[in-house]
């Protein structure tokens, strides 16, 4: 069979822990991680930074067909996400019974993404759901 | 040198089915719900296994306290269900911890008490000095075949815990298990289901055991079930525990914090611990916490814990196991069967 495991492999800390880069010269986060900083140039000052991964629900949609590896998930709903720290980014909203709603605050789950069929890898990462009150609150 | 419990934290998924609602389809002209004491039971969402499930708890034990990931020097995950046969379910919470890379870590697996293995192994570690904080966690999806009795209870869930020396929030007292070949309940490598031994489960399997390793522990450190304020058994149904704890001369209130099985049926590795969490989640300072799992196969580890002040620190740390059982959502048999993929569609 054909894996994709060194490619899911090189994802692992952007998709379980929402690890990004962050330029110190101008003080702005970006997710995915980047090479370079589209502001600074040469200029910048590149660090890892891990995303707290709460967020606001800026737009979605909700998918009621969708292609064989994820049919069983059907109806799911995609999002677009803007992290507290500013980028935004695509990601599948669960546990949301009420449904999904711009505006809606989210916070980092785990999840899995996908499999390589019965017998590959399992792809692991992070999925949204809406934050509700814990008894301490 | 004292070790024990530094923090904990549990996940449940939010979906349930009511006993009632199995038994709708499966009929077999008895009330399954009232002679098992269960009433419903959790259901993983379909991207969810024990992996996922043990990472929840492991972030929500991290944060309960606070605590520098890079800390942890060995994580043992313990379960029926790991979704791999081979690759190791600790090196992926590992990673979605963000743990160092400074870690041991082995998958454990005996029936529903890998979990408190998996809490020995790290004590070990730990009180010996050789690391500084292990995670022990027990997770599983359980699965019975469609129609059989196993599929009333098999619920999903877990529980992970953060041994240390320091800032105890609960400091364990001393072990006792107990350990011998019973073949009650089994899966054969490739086999999708577990098979079991009917009422052979009962007494020679869950009620020797867990009476065995109780009455042991009890005996090594001269206490009595009158000294503990709080008592938790494993939990494969609503009505073990409670004879078990009756058996050994634990009242209905010692053990009824614990008692989560009639609201989120048998989460196997997570059975007890979850049990263990509930009870942290309102013990205070001095209280003393009597626990014993019971794994098929079969064994028992029985725990003497005695509640410390660290615990009001990390109290509100972390979603309490009311917190997970209160958000429920209820499926139908229908839905039910799409969750846990029996339907192949
Ligand atoms: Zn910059």
């Amino acid at each position: 069979m054909t894996t994709h495991a060194p490619r899911f492999w090189r994802c692992i800390p952007q998709r379980y822990s929402l690890i990004g880069t962050h330029c110190t010269s101008c003080n702005e986060s970006f997710f995915p991680p980047r090479n370079i900083c589209p502001n600074c140039r040469r200029g910048a000052q590149l660090e890892e930074c891990k995303f707290k991964g709460t967020g606001t629900v800026i737009t979605y949609t909700t998918i009621h067909n969708a292609t064989e590896d994820f049919d069983r998930l059907t109806p799911y709903h995609l999002a677009i996400i803007e992290l507290d720290e500013g980028p935004r980014i695509t990601g599948q909203i669960v546990s949301a019974p009420d449904g999904v709603k711009i505006g809606m605050r989210v916070r980092p789950v785990f999840r899995i993404l996908g499999k390589e069929g019965e017998r590959g890898i399992i792809y692991y990462g992070t999925k949204f759901a809406p934050i509700e009150e814990t008894c301490c609150d | 040198m004292a070790s024990g419990i530094v923090s904990y934290g549990v996940y449940i998924p939010r979906f349930r089915i009511r006993l009632n609602e199995i038994s709708r389809v499966w009929d077999n002209g008895e009330d399954i719900s009232e002679s098992l004491r269960v009433f419903e039971k959790s259901v993983p969402d379909v991207d969810e296994d024990s992996v996922t499930i043990a990472v929840e708890a492991a972030r929500n034990a991290l944060m309960r306290a606070n605590l520098d990931p890079k800390r942890i020097g060995a994580i043992y995950a313990g379960s029926e269900s790991h979704p791999y046969a081979v690759k190791p379910t600790g090196t992926i919470v590992g990673e979605a911890v963000c743990a160092s890379s400074a870690f041991t870590a082995a998958d454990f697996e005996f029936a529903c008490k890998a979990g408190t293995a998996a809490i020995q192994a790290c004590l070990g570690l730990v009180s010996s000095g050789l690391i500084d904080l292990g995670i022990a966690i027990g997770s599983d999806v359980s699965q019975g075949a469609p129609g059989d009795m196993l599929e009333y209870t098999a619920a999903a869930g877990g529980a992970a815990y953060v041994i240390g020396r320091e800032d105890l929030a609960a400091e364990i007292e001393g072990f006792y298990s107990f350990t011998t070949d019973t073949p009650d309940f089994w899966r054969r490598e490739g086999m999708p289901y577990p098979e079991h031994g009917g009422r052979f489960t009962g007494e020679p399997a869950y009620f020797k055991h867990v009476s065995s390793a109780a009455r042991g522990l009890l005996k090594k450190l001269g206490t009595e079930p009158g000294d503990y304020d709080y008592a938790v058994f494993h939990q494969p149904n609503g009505k073990f525990p409670v004879r078990v704890a009756a058996k050994l001369g634990f009242s209905r209130e010692q053990i009824e914090p614990g008692l989560v099985v009639p609201m989120i049926g048998n989460t196997y590795s997570g059975s007890c611990l979850i049990g263990l969490a509930a009870t942290l989640d309102i013990a205070r300072p001095g209280d003393r916490i009597f626990v014993t799992s019971f794994g098929s196969g079969a064994g028992s580890d029985a725990f003497s814990l005695r509640v410390k002040e660290g615990i009001d620190e990390i109290r509100c740390g972390a979603p309490t196991v009311r917190d997970y059982i209160g958000k429920a959502q209820y499926l139908d048999y229908a839905m039910y069967a799409k969750h846990k993929g029996k339907l192949r569609i």
